[in-house]
């Protein structure tokens, strides 16, 4: 329990002093933040349940047309938009997840992008309920709990996105402890095995699918409140990529590696594009390259494998 | 009847034979051993039996309930289980978690979410007694990876034992263990529930003739003999067509 509180505390702390830091750069760290989500929502299906996917980005963007016309067309009120968002991610993720959870390995690789681009194609396609290339326009999210309006310069949207995360971080940090989430472990570990102390394999799956997609699109639904805008590339094959990059730069299976992992990833693509708009990829692959390289548990393990290293050159030194 | 019931039990691959005609009784208590020589299809009878394969013909009942129909992981519900023949555990999580996962599926509450794993102190208490029964709570916290192969069968046993089942088919318990530490494995069958069917399917004739009260000789998916170790140690066609292969 104390550990717990600790790390709320850390959290918050660094949400803190990252608003204090760089009080003019409110709209990247919101979107930072964002990301932490949908990274949050990779590490429960992949890093948890071991299973791959390069779609995610397809509930992400469920969740964020359903939040957009919902706040346009029913209720601008942004928690009920967030709901919107994570219902739209599940229901996506539960009706595609019927099918692709049957599969595995590579299989299951490209029916989860195809499931993206079918997605990313039936909003281009549905202009008029979508905008179509154009994106959906006219989001006018109403006061966070009737309390705080969002204001141009992005405070409300940044403690609002960082609320979330926060929430999301919690509950995921619930789950991984539980029953369920050792099943999950279980099954990444050897999904035979599970079978054989009588478990469905594929309803577990297809549990942790559907949550993992409910989250992605609470991710999508605030990415649409706060900039107000969602365009087809919430769909984008470069977004679940990106998710996945910033995952395993973190390390997987860790809830800190999903925070870790998208904050370095978002930084150095934000430094490296500033100096340098056409190289900046060759910094993130060279970084991903030494992460996978040296340190294949992630960035998260970087204390242990120092110590490790501490402590073998004092065995070398004597 | 209590206890499993095979009658004329077969399964062909295409034309391929591998199980023909079985018939076969493990009541409560039992401790049979299945041998034969390679390619017998004593693997193949314990998948029929378990579920992971369907048979071509013949029926399977457990205490008088045809059970031919149910796929594996709903045998396990009725308390049928089987250890894997090649090491199958959970490596990367601890013993205790490795024995954790069938207590808390078998309660049912594998699925719960809003409580910690390890928060419920019946199952935890019966985690402990699973550790106890097979030695291994001096190893309790470590990943099962770190383990010695000996080790890793009894961790096998333990988590097919904490589904609590009435018949526990071992699927060559010895395989790939030193002989010195053939004798954890023994002790470990002998100190198995008294009312526990089991069936032992094993190669190493010294822990068959140790723990096994009757003997089944397979031999081309066909039942050649069955009797008590006296006997089929004395059967001549026995030792001709697998002792005497085996011992030279």
């Amino acid at each position: 329990m104390t550990g717990r509180l600790l790390s709320i505390f850390l959290i918050l702390a660094a949400g803190a002093a990252a608003y204090l830091l760089f009080p003019y750069n409110l709209a990247f760290l919101t979107r930072i933040l964002i990301m932490i989500v949908l990274v949050l929502s990779l590490d429960l299906i992949l890093g948890l349940a071991g299973i791959a996917t390069l779609g995610q980005a397809a509930m992400y963007g469920a969740g964020a047309y359903a939040a957009g016309l919902f706040a346009i067309h029913v209720w601008a009120d942004p928690v009920a938009g967030l709901l919107a968002g994570a219902v739209a991610g599940a229901l996506l993720a539960a009706v595609s997840g019927a099918v692709l959870m049957r599969t595995q390995g590579l299989t299951l690789i490209m029916l989860t992008i195809a499931v993206a681009q079918i997605c990313a194609e039936i909003a281009n396609r549905a202009r008029g309920v979508t905008g179509g290339a154009d994106g959906l326009r006219g989001i006018r999210p109403g006061k966070v709990l009737g309390l705080w309006e969002f204001d141009f310069i992005g405070i409300t949207g940044y403690w609002y996105a960082f609320a979330v995360m926060l929430l999301v971080f919690l509950a995921l940090a619930i789950i991984a402890r539980s029953p369920f989430g050792l099943s999950l472990r279980g099954i990444h570990e050897s999904p035979e095995r599970m079978v054989a102390i009588g478990v469905s394999v594929y309803r577990r799956r297809l549990a942790a699918y559907t949550m993992g997609g409910a989250i992605a699109g609470i991710a999508g639904a605030l990415s649409a409140q706060i900039t107000q805008l969602v365009s087809l590339e919430s769909f984008s094959f470069t977004l679940s990529a990106e998710a996945l990059i910033m995952l395993i730069l973190g390390g997987t299976g860790r809830l800190y590696g999903a925070i870790l992992g998208t904050v370095i990833f978002m930084a150095v693509h934000h430094v490296a594009a500033a100096n340098d708009p056409f190289n900046w990829l060759f910094v993130i692959g060279a970084l991903v390259l030494v992460v996978v390289f040296f340190l294949p548990r992630g960035l998260v393990a970087l204390p242990v494998s120092l110590k490790r290293l501490a402590k073998g050159g004092r065995h070398a030194g004597t | 009847m209590q206890g499993l019931e095979v009658r004329g039990l077969s399964k062909r691959f295409g034309g391929l034979v591998v199980s023909e005609d079985i018939d076969f009784d493990l009541p409560p208590g039992a401790r049979k051993a299945l041998i034969g020589p390679n390619g017998a299809g004593k693997s193949t009878f314990a998948n029929l039996v378990t579920g992971i394969l369907a048979p071509t013909g013949g029926s399977i009942r457990f205490d008088g309930q045809d059970i031919a129909a149910l796929d594996e992981a709903e045998r396990v519900k009725h308390g049928i289980a089987k250890t894997f023949q090649i090491t199958t555990l959970f490596s990367g999580l601890t013993v205790r978690e490795n024995l954790r996962l069938p207590v808390l599926e078998r309660q049912g509450q594998g699925g719960r979410l809003f409580r910690r794993a390890d928060s419920d102190p019946k199952i935890e208490a019966e985690v402990e007694a699973l550790l106890a029964q097979f030695d291994l709570l001096a190893l309790a916290d470590r990943p099962v990876v770190d383990l010695a192969y000996g080790q890793q069968r009894l961790v096998e046993m333990a988590l097919t034992l904490a589904l609590k089942p009435r018949v526990l088919i071992l699927d060559e318990p010895a395989a790939g263990v030193p002989s010195s530490e053939t004798h954890l494995i023994i002790e470990a069958i002998e100190r198995l529930p008294e009312d526990l069917a089991v069936l032992v399917i094993e190669h190493d004739m010294d822990l068959v003739f140790r723990v096994a009260r009757s003997i089944v000789v397979l031999v081309q998916g066909r039942i050649l003999t069955e009797g008590t170790p006296e006997e089929i140690a004395r059967n001549a066609q026995v030792r001709e067509l697998y002792l005497g292969g085996a011992h030279g």
